[in-house]
C-alpha cells in the first residue's frame, strides 16, 4: 500500500475500490478465521464418507446421533469462543454443567419445586457463578486461567458435597416424569419436525423400527439450541456494537478502554454467557437422561476451548468466530461418533482430537502473523 | 475577551511531596501548533495526563474557549474537544480499519432495540476519511496490524478529528518511526492545523518539532523554561536548551579547568 499522498484524487480512488473488490473477495475469505475449521469439517465428511459411507453413519438415525453429539458440545464451544474473542478462558464451564445439573434435581425432586422453578433457579445460579468469575478476573487483573481454574475445583466439590449432603448419593435420578406438561421444560426436550421424520418413515425412505415408527424421532433440542446460538452469537459479532466491543476487549484492552469501551463489563457479560451455556447444556443433557450426576460435564471445558481454537480462535483473544468453534464442534462431534463406525480402536479419538488442536494452533498462529504483519 | 482556543495557566502538580508540574504555562490559537520539548523524566507524560483530565491539576486554571473548566475525567476532556493520542495509538492491530475508527462509537441504525452496527456506512467514512490524508485503504475492512507505523498515526489522528476534536494533544506521535514515516504524519499535523485546530506536540526530537511548529515551549525537571515563537528561536539554541545545554557548558568549563590545572 502506497503512504504518497494522493489525497486530491482520493475520489478516483473510490471508484478503484469497486473495481477492486472482486479481487479482495478471495482475499477476504482467506483472511476469514473459521476457513480452516470449515475446512477441516469437509475433510472429516470426505473421510468417513468414503471409510464409513455404507455403515449406517450416514442414515438419518446416524446423522441426528452426530449432531447431537456436536450440538451439546457446540453450545459451550461458542460460548467458550466469544469469552476467548474476548481475551479470557473460563475453565469452570465443565464443573458448571455439573452444577447447574444438580440446582435443577435437587429443587425438583426433594423440595418438591416445579420443574421450570428449578431450571430457572439453575440459570439464576450460573448467572450468579458468571459475574462471580468475571468480576474476580477484571477486578483483581489476575489471569482467567487461575481464576476459573480455581472455580473448576470449587464448583465441582460443592456440587459433590452438597448432593451428598442432601441426598446422601451422587446421582439424582427421576426426572423424566416431570417433564410433561412443564411450562418450560419442553424448550429442552422437545424433538421438533416430527412429522417430517413420520413422513420420512411413511414414504419408508429412513429406517423404521418393528412397530412402523422412524427410528429417528426428530431433531433434538440440541441441535436446534446449537443452530440459535451459532446464528445469534455471529450476528452479535459481526453486525452489532456489542460485538465490536467484543472484538476490542480482547484484543487491546488498554487501547479499548482509552475509546471508551466499556471493557469490564464486556468481559463479565462473557463469562456469564459461558456460565449460562453450560447451563443449557446441562439442562438438556438432565432432561434427556432425566437424571443428574455431580461428574456430568468433566473436562468438558477442554474439549469446548479445543473446539473454539480449531474453529479459529487466537489464545490471545481478538480474533476468531462463533461460526468457526461450531464448525470445531462438528469435527469433533462427528469424529467421536464416526469413529465408532470404522474399524478403529475408539481409544484412537482422544489422539485424533489432540493433533486436530494442535495442527490449528500452529496454523492460526501463522494467520496471526500474517495479519499483524507490517507490509 | 480573548483569541485562545485554549488556555494552560500556571499548572502544578504534585505527588506527594514529588513536583511533578511547576506553573507550566500554555496558550493555543486556532491552527497553531505548539511543541512540548523535554528530555526524558522532564514532566511530559505528566502534563500530557493532565491536558487529557487523567490527572488534575492541583494548581493553575485550564480555559478552553473562554470559559474556565475542570477536568475530572478523560471524557470531560473530550467533551470539550481536546483529544489525546496515546503512543499505544488505542488501536487493535487484530481489527480492521473501519472497527478500530469507530471503535466505542460505532455508527448504528435500524430500529430501537435491535440497532445493529452500520458497517456499510462506518466503511465509506473510513476510507473517506483516510483517503483526504492520502491513504489509499482499498479495503477499509483490512486488519490494521497491515498497515505501516505512519499509517497507524494518521489513522488514529483522523479519528480523533472525525470525533470532535478541537485540540488534538500528541504524544511522541513520530518516535517510532523512520523518516519518511515521520515525515508524512508531520506532513498531516500540518495540514490538520491548517483546517482550523490546535495541536501540541510532544516530543524530544527537536528535529521533528522545528519544522512544524508555530511555538515552542520547553520542558526542564518540572518547570517551564518559556515559550519561544520560531522566529525568536533557533533549533540550536532548543536543541541546547531541552539537553540541559548550560549543564553541560558548566561541564566543559570544568573539565577545561580541570585540564588546565594538570598541565600546569
Amino acid at each position: 500500500m502506497s503512504t504518497k499522498s494522493k489525497s486530491i484524487e482520493s475520489k478516483t480512488d473510490f471508484n478503484q475500490d469497486e473495481r477492486l473488490k472482486k479481487v479482495s473477495k478471495l482475499r477476504i475469505l482467506l483472511n476469514r478465521p473459521e476457513l480452516g475449521a470449515l475446512g477441516g469439517a469437509i475433510l472429516v465428511f470426505i473421510f468417513f464418507g468414503i471409510v464409513a459411507g455404507d455403515t449406517g453413519m450416514f442414515s438419518a438415525y446416524g446423522v441426528l446421533n452426530f449432531l447431537d453429539v456436536s450440538a451439546n458440545l457446540g453450545i459451550i464451544a461458542i460460548a467458550a469462543a466469544m469469552l476467548m474473542i474476548g481475551g479470557e478462558f473460563d475453565l469452570s464451564i465443565g464443573s458448571m454443567i455439573g452444577f447447574a445439573g444438580i440446582c435443577i434435581a435437587i429443587p425438583a425432586i426433594y423440595w418438591g419445586w416445579p420443574l421450570w422453578m428449578s431450571i430457572i433457579f439453575a440459570f439464576s445460579m450460573a448467572v450468579l457463578v458468571g459475574y462471580f468469575n468475571g468480576i474476580l478476573v477484571v477486578r483483581t487483573g489476575l489471569p482467567s486461567f487461575i481464576v476459573t481454574l480455581a472455580m473448576l475445583f470449587i464448583l465441582r466439590g460443592a456440587t459433590l458435597a452438597l448432593t451428598r449432603l442432601i441426598t446422601g448419593r451422587t446421582q439424582v435420578p427421576g426426572l423424566r416424569v416431570l417433564i410433561e406438561d412443564d411450562p418450560l421444560a419442553w424448550i429442552f426436550a422437545t424433538d421438533t419436525f416430527k412429522w417430517f421424520f413420520t413422513w420420512l418413515g411413511s414414504m419408508n425412505l429412513i429406517a423404521l423400527r418393528t412397530d412402523g415408527t422412524p427410528l429417528a424421532t426428530g431433531i433434538p433440542p440440541s441441535v436446534i439450541w446449537f443452530i440459535a446460538l451459532a446464528i445469534i452469537s455471529t450476528w452479535i459479532l459481526m453486525k452489532t456494537r456489542y460485538g465490536n466491543w467484543i472484538f476490542a476487549s480482547g484484543g487491546d484492552k488498554n487501547g479499548a478502554n482509552n475509546v471508551g469501551v466499556p471493557v469490564g463489563r464486556v468481559k463479565i457479560s462473557l463469562f456469564i454467557g459461558t456460565a449460562v451455556a453450560a447451563t443449557i447444556f446441562a439442562t438438556i443433557q438432565v432432561l434427556d437422561a432425566g437424571s443428574a450426576d455431580t461428574m456430568r460435564g468433566t473436562l468438558k471445558e477442554l474439549e469446548a476451548i479445543a473446539a473454539a481454537v480449531v474453529g479459529g480462535c487466537l489464545l490471545t483473544g481478538g480474533y476468531g468466530s462463533a461460526i468457526g468453534a461450531a464448525f470445531g464442534a462438528l469435527i469433533f462431534g462427528t469424529v467421536s461418533m464416526g469413529i465408532f463406525y470404522t474399524d478403529v480402536d475408539t481409544d484412537w479419538f482422544k489422539v485424533f482430537l489432540g493433533a486436530m488442536m494442535l495442527i490449528a494452533v500452529i496454523f492460526n498462529n501463522y494467520i496471526r502473523r500474517k495479519v499483524t504483519e507490517s507490509k | 475577551m480573548s483569541d485562545f482556543l485554549v488556555q494552560f495557566n500556571n499548572i502544578s502538580k504534585f505527588f506527594g511531596k514529588v513536583i511533578a508540574l511547576k506553573d507550566v504555562t500554555m496558550k493555543l490559537k486556532k491552527g497553531e501548533i505548539m511543541c512540548l520539548l523535554g528530555d526524558n523524566g522532564a514532566g511530559k507524560s505528566t502534563l500530557i495526563k493532565t491536558l487529557a483530565g487523567v490527572h488534575r491539576p492541583d494548581e493553575g486554571e485550564i480555559i478552553v474557549e473562554g470559559k474556565k473548566t475542570t477536568f475530572d475525567s478523560p471524557k470531560d476532556a473530550l467533551d470539550m474537544g481536546i483529544a489525546t493520542v496515546y503512543q499505544d495509538l488505542a488501536l487493535v492491530s487484530l481489527m480492521s480499519v473501519t472497527r478500530n475508527f469507530f471503535m466505542g462509537r460505532e455508527p448504528m441504525k435500524g430500529p430501537p432495540f435491535l440497532k445493529t452496527f452500520d458497517i456499510e456506512k462506518a466503511n465509506k467514512i473510513a476510507a473517506e476519511r483516510m483517503g483526504q490524508i492520502g491513504i489509499d485503504v482499498r479495503d477499509p475492512s483490512q486488519a490494521v496490524g497491515t498497515m505501516s507505523g505512519g499509517e497507524r498515526q494518521c489513522l488514529a489522528i483522523s479519528r480523533a478529528i472525525y470525533f470532535g476534536a478541537k485540540v488534538l494533544v500528541l504524544d511522541e506521535p513520530t518516535s517510532a518511526l523512520g523518516v519518511h514515516q515521520a515525515s508524512v504524519v508531520l506532513k498531516y499535523i500540518v495540514k490538520a492545523a491548517s483546517q482550523g485546530l490546535a495541536v501540541i506536540l510532544i516530543t524530544h526530537n527537536v528535529h521533528h518539532a522545528y519544522p512544524v511548529g508555530n511555538s515552542f515551549t520547553v520542558l526542564n525537571r518540572g518547570k517551564s523554561l518559556g515559550t519561544y515563537e520560531k522566529k525568536d528561536i533557533s533549533r540550536e539554541k532548543l536543541l541546547s536548551m531541552m539537553a540541559g545545554g548550560e549543564e553541560l557548558n558548566k561541564l566543559e568549563v570544568e573539565l577545561q579547568e580541570m585540564n588546565r590545572s594538570s598541565t600546569n
